[in-house]
């Protein structure tokens, strides 16, 4: 099989370490990681808890696929009710750390309670144990695995900690794994800081064993890699531009949120694009990207090294800052650029670069800039109460911002609840460019209308990983459709939702899912696996996994109007592009997803659905 | 024809494939603490270097070994280590310069690169060809080729 059969339970508030049997039955119906941790953290907590109480709890976990040769198995999931939403949260991080977990013997590791002193869990193989981290509270993610390499005196322990963001609970803290990698939405680095949890280290040495049919798993494990290595997206586009690829095509298609979501079009976008990347600087010849890389086991490496220009404004004095280190995704580019209108690549990277090292989201990060630029320009945030001049564009604003927002400074608290708090503390909840309180990303919802059904219906708040339409309505994987009009997304919603859900409990990238569908994923896991994993079986997993996260949502508190997105993207058409003169046509589509979903008028599944999925 | 091991690390992504096909290999298990390539990632110059045997000609883990343990495989030239002969005496480990055989507490036993009897399984998982198995006289045959496809054009007549 492929899960270690095993978990962890660690009791912080006891400082206990227990052993546990998985439960094989769940692991049956709900596959690893995302779905097998949601169906654990849902059977143990109340929906109503405060997600920095004690009595909520965080689980970190790998899928069956974690640490094989599969292509991309190396994910683990985080998976915790989430502070910034208030919703289940389960981010999804690379890197090298879940590996590490299923080679030391575990499937999943269960934190509850909170220590009564900063503390981190240390574990080699079977032995697990909290020790103190007096000496490591206060320094950042960097920081922190030197200094528990150092002390261990093993360079080949693999870390996951919290930050100082993490640490003052910013709602859109991350946990950081490998120096830059990150479970990095929903604030389930907040979580971990509310447990007095800094770190956790592994070393596992036993690896993976007990795959059903090793001679069937390699087979089927080589063919899938071919098809990554074949495609044009996962075996070109991928490995040379990183997702950063993505910049100009989707400015192009006007579907690139600009300056809070006023426009849809960012001028500079060539600018901060994965061509800028690989272009060489007038200031000293060489180009921000150094190299690609890859996580754990993946065949595809989208991952960016680069290295900052050492005499940009935002690091000129600051040397720790010059060497090669995790450069810009799309996404981060998006949030740290166009959404404030900054064009200066280079503090994007810097920007990046402190998310990174103190554990942000630089998604909700960027975001809640965007919305406190606005707010500047509109007079209601002055330059006394933020610290700074901070109108659109501002590179200077934005390095001095996310210096603060991490560090825990002055209004950097402010921003650190993100945008939703903030816009309502000042009387603009509309500006809150958020679903279910947490931030978009960089795909405007009125030039690509799935995703703003996406945004509108995910589980875990505004997130595009949670049904990647723009695979379909921009890029024609598996089959294009028009990204201007509704009909037919509230389908193609649901069946990206119900996939991903199974790429997420695999243990496998979801990005494999421009090359690969559930068909190429799926003899690698009944290769794996003890059971039937037919494609009509993973189909259902990942339907019964979307209408648990759903059913605990409704328990929480969430209901049909939290489906739902701002009224800027409702009211104020696309100014420029393809999609101009068009607003969301989110309230058409909602009551066709319910249907779609077997869910009632109010957003609740049907009697009839709820048994359907054994649920 | 002999053949041996190259790596061009600028290829390298750091992915581990060659790690876990090694020991996927040699133990039946995915477990990079076990395999007999090791990828390096030094961070702060984004280069990543996968590191194994070389399979010296004049072998110091070979001469060094007091019971004739690690013998030469005429066929691949590779140094290959007897298990049942091996005392885990960790003599050769003190002799390799490289560090590349190494104490398997497990087993009792040491371990290094075999070539995987003529087919290294870290070559074939290699998604970049940052590893490849080639004529062990031409290891130079692409930088070569690099070389000569400057040859003869304007470029390099420029350059020269």
């Amino acid at each position: 099989m492929g899960w270690a059969r095993k978990i962890l339970r660690v009791n912080l508030t006891e400082g206990t370490c227990t052993s546990e049997p998985l439960n094989m039955q769940w692991a049956d119906e709900y596959l690893g990681s995302r779905g097998l941790a949601s169906k654990y953290l849902i059977s143990e907590i109340d929906p109503k808890v405060d997600p920095l109480s004690p009595e909520n709890k965080m689980i970190m976990s790998t899928g069956p696929l974690t640490g094989t040769m599969a292509s991309t198995g190396g994910r683990y999931t985080v998976v915790t009710k989430g502070p910034l939403t208030g919703a289940i949260a389960c981010s999804n991080s690379g890197g090298f750390f879940g590996a590490e977990m299923k080679f030391a013997g575990w499937d999943m590791i269960i934190f509850e309670g909170k220590s009564p002193k900063p503390v981190y869990l240390f574990v080699e193989n079977d032995r697990a144990e909290l020790r103190d981290a007096a000496h490591l509270w206060g320094k950042t993610c960097w920081e922190t695995e030197e200094t528990i390499k150092q002390q261990h005196q093993d360079p080949q322990i693999r870390v996951s900690s919290i930050g100082r963001a993490g640490e003052n609970q910013v709602l859109f803290a991350c946990v950081v794994n490998d120096l830059h990698r990150a479970a990095g939405r929903s604030g389930v680095g907040a979580v971990m800081g509310s447990k007095n949890l800094k770190a956790v280290a592994l070393r596992g040495t036993k690896g993976v064993g007990g795959i059903k049919d090793f001679k069937g798993f390699m087979a089927a494990t080589i063919a899938a890699k071919k098809v990554l290595a074949d495609n044009a997206v996962t075996g070109q586009g991928l490995p040379k531009y990183g997702t950063q690829v993505l910049m100009n095509v989707i400015n192009e298609i006007g579907s690139l949120p600009t300056r809070n979501h006023k426009d849809v079009q960012f001028e500079d976008a060539a600018k901060i694009s994965a061509e800028a990347m690989h272009e060489k600087r007038e200031s000293d010849g060489k180009s921000q990207l150094v190299t690609n890389a890859a996580c754990f086991g993946c065949t595809i490496a989208c991952g960016r090294i680069a290295e900052i220009d050492k005499g940009h404004f935002t690091v000129v004095n600051k040397p720790e800052y010059w060497g090669a280190s995790g450069g810009l995704e799309y996404e981060a580019a998006w949030a740290l650029g166009a959404a404030n209108g900054v064009g200066d690549l280079e503090a994007l990277q810097y920007a990046n670069l402190l998310c990174n090292e103190d554990g942000m989201d630089p998604i909700s990060f960027g975001a809640t800039i965007g919305a406190v630029m606005e707010l500047y320009e509109m007079g209601v945030l002055t330059k006394e109460q933020i610290g700074v001049d901070a109108p659109f564009g501002s590179a200077e604003a934005l390095a001095r911002l996310t210096e603060m927002t991490a560090h825990g400074e002055g209004f950097g608290v402010e921003i650190g609840q993100g945008s939703k708090r903030l816009c309502e503390k000042y009387g603009h909840p509309e500006l809150s460019m958020t679903v279910k309180g947490q931030e978009f990303p960089a795909y405007d919802a009125r030039g690509i209308q799935g995703m703003g059904l996406t945004y509108a219906t995910s589980n875990r708040g505004a997130c595009h990983l949670r049904s990647y339409t723009v695979a379909s309505e921009v890029l024609g994987i598996p089959v294009k459709t028009d990204p201007l009009v509704t009909e037919g997304k509230p389908e193609l919603v649901k069946a990206f939702q119900d996939a991903t859900a199974v790429f997420d409990s695999a243990g496998i990238c979801v990005f494999t899912s421009f090359a690969w569908t559930l068909a190429d994923v799926q003899p690698q896991l009944q290769a794996a696996c003890e059971g039937d994993w037919s494609m009509d079986k993973l189909n259902l997993v990942g339907e019964r996994i979307w209408n648990m996260e759903r059913q605990f949502n409704m328990a929480a508190g969430f209901t049909r109007k939290d489906d739902d997105l701002p009224p800027r993207l409702k009211t104020e058409p696309a100014k420029t592009g393809p999609a101009k003169g068009l607003v969301s046509g989110i309230d058409k589509m909602i009551p066709e997803y319910y249907q779609a979903r077997g869910w009632t008028p109010e957003g609740v599944p049907t009697e009839a659905t709820v048994a359907r999925l054994g649920l | 024809m002999l053949k041996s091991l190259h790596i061009d690390p600028a290829k390298c992504t750091g992915c581990l494939q060659c790690e876990m096909a090694c020991s996927y290999e040699h133990h039946g298990v995915f477990n990079p603490s076990k395999s007999r390539i090791k990828v390096f990632n030094f961070e702060d110059e984004g280069r990543k270097v996968p590191y194994t045997c070389t399979q010296c000609a004049e072998a110091w883990c070979m001469k060094a070994c007091p019971v004739d343990a690690i013998q030469l495989d005429a066929a691949t030239g590779a140094k290959v280590v007897h298990e049942d002969i091996c005392v885990g005496c960790k003599v050769c480990t003190i002799a390799c310069p490289f560090g590349t055989i190494n104490y398997v507490h497990d087993s009792g036993k040491v371990q290094k690169c075999d070539l995987c009897d003529d087919n290294p399984a870290c070559a074939a998982a290699c998604p970049t060809a940052a590893i490849t198995y080639i004529d062990a006289d031409w290891t130079g045959l692409d930088k070569m080729r690099q070389w000569a496809a400057k040859a003869n054009t304007n470029t390099g007549a420029a350059a020269a």
